[in-house]
């Protein structure tokens, strides 16, 4: 299947409502609205349809930026009306031939990046004010309904034939693998044998049936679906206040390539296709603001905000354009009182802005160590792991820090450790990594405010391993070349039981379940096999299943 | 509820009098679907005595019983063809297995589906012309008007016996959903387009039974070789009265065509209407709508839908026992494909394309009316020829919907297609002119100025006979 399947063309992750292909992005007062209008003919690739408003990732990609510019352009709004424009069909849900035809690590950092967007959805709801509001004037099928089920309220129009529903079991041999299964369990919270019901029976639940099990929150006939929409919209905004009246424009991300490398202008990523490593390195400024208002004056051209959404664009470029890439070696550099500075000012933010920040930079965290690459922190002469940067160490998998005088490294602790940015499982990494050690935690949190060596580093329990000049090539050399030896799907998997160690959250196991289960499907012959109902779907071909239970 | 023998009250050939939990459905089922009836039904004509045709069995001297009879006390009966006990599934991956005489878990929300949407088109068609006595051309016609809603809603009586004795709670839901679903409502409309397009003059109700109810014929061809032994027994019963209706609506049509041709040799270069008659190029214009908007029920030329229903065994092709390859696995159907805007050649599997088999054999169908009609032309030494719109023309559904193509199917741009609309679907004007000459002429034996009268009578009866006693 996967040697046979189409190769992922370079996909892109900037956009602009200006170039928007599949959504109209519309504003009055303090409600957005964002119909969703799929261009049956302008997939990502060749070799599908886009039918009925399914999606594939040029979709998820012009979704994921009009959510990001909400955030960040539209702090007057309060509430967003998703949406569609065709008649009958709100969405589709993910396209089929799309995934039949796409390798298997493409599928799974599709559905990664779906569930990624989707989870951005809530984290809006949560964090910046927004309600989210799915209007579906239409059957709502798998990746459809599912993207229902990350907004707030969900109205289902009633025309005695709209449904919602998730037809993958019954047709696909698959999950609904984009948080579907997770959230009409423990977000709707619906009951285990109606859920059971629901996700077998193809056409799904419509009407007061769907109300009655809490599918949907309403249920509106056509003639009153206006005001329905609009009394629903209203309803979701008086739970909030808009965050200000003017936002912040966000200007276009783009990479200079050189060769094998890609140059933003805080980021680098450069790749090393013989290695298969890459390359990621951060650079803070010399200067930067000091007080929130001057950030906020910066708008997006301040530094911290750019150089994550820098950071952003590079992790999905990893993930998607590099496949052969197994592991990425992470350097921050910069002052480092530029990162205490920063991170002081974040840490007591008021302004919308900055707060709006600190979320992007929250979600670009949890991007980097959701990816399904092998991560090491390397600190080694001239970089600098302090506050925000020190994180991204405590993301990695493992932390190499250079012990020698001579060549010094600068790590350090600032206000950002203690809660500011919490993982998927709602720890934060520090506790994260020392689950069973809060001594160890509050350690760290001491050092507020303070830079340190690598050797302190490595007493505070930071540094995987802090070799010395002598040892520091080879350890590296090996560790790199050992992490090349192994089978790339023990790694992801190993690294993903590892990363989240700690309680369960929607969010770790929407991820969890995609990684085990949804990811063990497609690779099963029961879906992509030559009789497996994912390739037979569409075709004159019945599935044939291998009845064998595990 | 006083208790009413069912198995008296509906004639039925299912045994209905020892089936206990059926009768309990339908005794609820009933009283709903009467209701309906006297909301959406032919209301106001519910008193009067109409001479109709009632099946009270499936042979040849009980299939059509004629009498007056008034409409609500119509039996709507429950007919299936009698049981062939050897059949076997004709098609799919089932080919050559006995026939399923109960739903197969598998296939049940497909079945389903299936049946209800075909049933969602019975009622559909009834309220679509509920108001169509008032404005009658004769007494003949009227009753002709009549037995078709009356058939159609023992059609919807068929469908539901399906779901009742076969799909339990949900089925009972289905059917109790069909009463409430209504023909052109903006909130819970007919589950097809066509079934929710106005029918409000007679030369609209008689395109709609000749195109839309062989939508229906071919529907039912499909369905009578369905695997599922029940639904394909029932089809068939229901085909033998679906001819009728496209009976009505050819002739009808002819008569229209017949009555104009009349007053053009009469008053040679005079616009019929200043003589009340349709000019041609308006019927044309009917004919255009009606068989565009008739052809978009098949659905999408390339359906995962129509290669589960056929693979699976649940709907064939019309006149299966034609073919000679039942599987349909191997072959291809080459069609054009519409990729933006562009007409492109295309091979999809056949079992993908049955909506487009099905459709070729409508489309030919149609093609034996036009040439009924061009006959009629030709007699009266008319020069005038009808056509049939290319299946391209002004569709709805499936690849061609959202672009333009003119009657030949040959692809315009919007704003060619603006100007020229008026030549091919009628105008407001038509529909107005066409309106005006919809008043009701209710004497025995006498016809409206736009529509001859027809050979012969119903059953044999004379001209002169009081088919409904107003």
């Amino acid at each position: 299947m996967a040697e046979s399947a189409t190769l992922p063309e370079r996909v892109v992750f900037q956009t602009h409502p200006s170039r928007y292909r599949h959504w109209n992005l519309s504003f009055q007062g303090d409600v957005a609205t964002l119909a969703m209008n799929v261009k049956q003919f302008e997939p990502q690739r060749e070799g599908y349809e886009l039918k009925l408003n399914s999606y594939d990732i040029g979709v998820d990609v012009e979704l994921a930026d009009a959510l990001l510019r909400l955030r960040f352009e539209h702090p007057e709004v309060r509430v967003c009306v998703i949406t569609g424009t065709s008649d009958r069909v709100f969405c589709a849900g993910a396209n089929i031939v799309m995934l039949r035809t796409s390798t298997h690590g493409f599928k799974v950092n599709f559905c990664r990046y779906t569930n990624e967007t989707r989870l951005s959805i809530e984290d809006a709801s949560a964090n910046s004010n927004l309600r989210f509001l799915a209007a579906l004037n239409g059957t709502a099928s798998g990746g459809g309904y599912e993207l229902a089920l990350a907004c707030d309220k969900i109205l289902l129009v009633d025309d005695r034939n709209s449904a919602v529903s998730f037809p993958e079991v019954p047709l696909l041999g698959v999950l609904p693998g984009t948080g579907g299964l997770t959230r009409i369990a423990d977000k709707r919270k619906i009951r285990r044998d109606r859920t059971d019901v629901f996700s077998t029976v193809a056409e799904g639940v419509k009407g007061k049936r769907a109300v009655e099990w809490n599918l949907v929150d309403r249920i509106a006939p056509l003639s009153k679906w206006d005001e329905a929409v609009a009394q629903m919209a209203k309803e979701l905004a008086s739970e909030v206040k808009a965050r200000a009246n003017r936002g912040v424009e966000l200007d276009e991300i783009e990479a200079a390539h050189e060769g094998d490398t890609l140059r933003y202008r805080f980021v680098e990523l450069k790749i090393d296709r013989e290695q298969r490593t890459a390359e990621l390195t951060l650079t803070a400024p010399d200067a930067c603001p000091k007080t929130e208002a001057d950030a906020h004056a910066q708008g997006a051209g301040w530094w911290y905000l750019r150089a994550f959404r820098e950071l952003d664009d590079a992790i999905c470029q990893l993930r998607f354009n590099e496949p052969h890439i197994g592991l990425v070696l992470l350097r921050v550099k910069g002052p480092a009182a530029t990162w205490q500075a920063t991170d002081a000012l974040v840490a007591a933010a008021t302004d919308w802005f900055v707060v709006e920040t600190r979320h992007l930079v929250k979600r670009v965290l949890k991007r980097f160590e959701g990816s399904a690459k092998s991560l090491y922190a390397i600190a080694d002469d001239g970089t600098t792991f302090v506050g925000t940067a020190l994180e991204l160490a405590l993301g990695c998998d493992r932390i190499y820090v250079l012990n020698d005088a001579d060549r010094p490294v600068e790590l350090g602790v600032t206000q950002v450790h203690a809660g500011l940015y919490p993982m998927a499982n709602g720890l934060t990494r520090l506790a994260t990594r020392f689950l069973g050690a809060p001594e160890c935690v509050a350690a760290v949190l001491a050092r507020a405010g303070t830079t340190f060596d690598a050797a302190t580093a490595d007493e505070l329990g930071l540094a995987t391993v802090a070799p010395d000049s002598i040892d520091w090539d080879d350890e590296l050399r090996l560790a790199i070349e050992e992490r090349a030896s192994f089978s790339p799907d023990g790694l992801t998997g190993m690294e993903q039981n590892l990363r989240f160690a700690g309680p369960e959250t929607m969010e770790t196991k929407i991820f969890g379940r995609l990684s085990a289960w949804q990811n063990w499907i497609f690779q099963r012959p029961n879906a992509v096999g030559e009789r497996g109902a994912l390739t037979c779907y569409g075709t004159p071909t019945k599935p044939e299943f291998n009845t064998l239970r595990t | 509820m006083a208790t009413i023998d069912y198995s008296q009250k509906i004639p039925n050939n299912v045994d209905l009098a020892s089936d206990k939990r059926l009768q309990r459905a339908l005794e609820a089922w009933q009283p709903n679907y009467l209701e309906w009836w006297a909301q959406m039904g032919p209301t106001d004509f519910n008193t009067k005595d109409v001479y109709l045709r009632t099946a009270v069995s499936v042979d040849a001297d009980g299939w059509a019983v004629f009498g007056h009879v008034k409409m609500p006390d119509y039996r709507w009966g429950i007919f299936l063809e009698p049981r062939d006990e050897k059949r076997v599934v004709g098609f799919g991956d089932h080919f050559g297995e006995p026939a399923w005489q109960q739903v197969p878990g598998e296939y049940r929300n497909w079945l389903r589906r299936l049946i209800v949407t075909q049933a969602d088109t019975e009622p559909a068609s009834v309220e679509q012309q509920r108001l169509l006595g008032h404005s009658a051309p004769s007494l003949y016609d009227l009753r002709n008007l009549f037995q078709v809603n009356v058939e159609e809603g023992r059609h919807l009586w068929a469908m539901v016996y399906l779901l009742h004795t076969y799909f339990g709670k949900d089925g009972r839901e289905e059917a109790e959903e069909l009463l409430q679903r209504r023909s052109g409502n903006p909130d819970h409309p007919r589950i097809l387009g066509t079934f929710n397009e106005p029918c409000e003059d007679w030369l609209s109700f008689f395109c709609f039974t000749m195109f839309t109810d062989r939508d229906g014929k071919f529907q039912l061809l499909a369905l009578a070789e369905s695997g599922f032994d029940p639904l394909a027994r029932t089809c068939r019963f229901m085909l033998t009265e679906e001819a009728h209706h496209m009976f009505v609506g050819q002739t009808g049509v002819g008569r229209v065509i017949q009555k104009t041709c009349e007053v053009m040799k009469a008053h040679p270069g005079k616009n019929p209407f200043e003589y009340g008659a349709i000019p041609l190029e308006v019927i044309q214009k009917y004919i255009n709508f009606w068989a565009s908007s008739s052809t978009d029920l098949y659905g999408a030329e390339v359906s995962s839908n129509s290669a589960n229903f056929f693979r699976s065994g649940l709907k064939g092709r019309a006149y299966e026992d034609r073919y000679t390859d039942h599987k349909a696995l191997e072959g291809t159907y080459a069609f054009e494909n519409c990729v933006e805007g562009k007409l492109v050649k295309e091979d999809v599997p056949l079992r993908n394309a049955m909506n487009e088999v099905l459709r070729d054999e409508y489309v030919k169908d149609n093609e034996k009316g036009i040439v009924y009609w061009n006959k009629i032309c030709e007699k009266a030494g008319v020069e005038f020829r009808f056509r049939l719109p290319h299946r391209r023309f002004n569709r709805k559904i499936g690849v061609y919907a959202g672009h333009r193509f003119d009657l030949d199917g040959n692809a315009l741009d919007e704003t060619t297609w603006n100007r020229r609309v008026g030549e091919w679907l009628p105008t407001e004007a038509d529909r107005t002119k066409v309106k005006s000459l919809m008043v009701p002429c209710y004497k025995p034996g006498q016809f409206a100025s736009w529509i001859a009268a027809p050979a012969k009578g119903i059953n044999e009866q004379p001209a002169e006979f009081e088919y409904v006693k107003l």
